[in-house]
């Protein structure tokens, strides 16, 4: 990633509105006005910020990224669903 | 120039306007079902076109990053739709301008209405 060719351009501008979208996520976060919205916004961030840290990967040009962001797919799963049986069953 | 860079940064700007128009949505819809069905089926379209598109960037990480893409496609919707039944269940009410709810019909044993 070193010279400003076009597709670096591209991919820069791909990371800036996806950035640009976990804000605004972000923002719904605070704002909701009740915990359901709250953890749909949480649900949306978790799954945003997934192809920044793979985009991180690539710019930095290091493939352990890959396996954190796999992880990091994992456990967000697993979050969501803790929180959907929250709002069912109590914990 | 290479050209897969090329087609890899395009496929990724397009996944990360779905990104936008998906939180767009969730800004802008009145309560949480709505939120739920604009959100979160965008955004898992986004992630796998988002992810797929980098790994045209390198392409010996594109094993990885399919696997990747494939765990959202399979998760994302999986637990959005456990978050809206669980909500729905612990008895969120609907907007004010909504005007059909199946899924109380069906918890309440009233089905025959709904089939």
């Amino acid at each position: 990633m070193g010279d400003l060719t076009l597709p670096v351009i591209l991919l820069f501008a791909a990371l800036g509105i996806t950035a640009i979208a976990a804000t605004l996520a972000t923002w719904q976060l605070l704002r909701g006005p009740c915990a359901a919205t709250r953890s749909v916004s949480l649900d949306m961030l978790l799954v945003i910020t997934l192809p920044l840290i793979v985009g991180v990967g690539v710019v930095a040009g290091r493939a352990i990224y890959l396996d954190v962001a796999m992880m990091y797919a994992l456990l967000a799963f697993l979050g969501v669903i803790s929180l959907a049986r929250y709002f069912d069953r109590g914990l | 120039m290479n050209v897969l860079h090329l087609i890899g940064a395009l496929v990724t700007l397009t996944g990360s306007l779905f990104f936008l128009l998906g939180t767009i949505g969730l800004v802008r819809m009145p309560d949480f079902y709505n939120r739920v069905q604009a959100g979160t089926k965008a955004t898992t379209l986004g992630a796998v076109l988002s992810v797929v598109g980098l790994g045209f960037f390198d392409l010996t990480w594109m094993p990885k990053l399919l696997l990747i893409a494939l765990f959202v496609l399979l998760t994302n919707p999986l637990s959005s739709h456990a978050l809206a039944r669980a909500v729905h269940r612990a008895g969120l009410p609907l907007a004010d301008g909504s005007v059909k709810d199946d899924l109380k019909a069906c918890d309440t044993g009233d089905a025959k209405e709904v089939s």
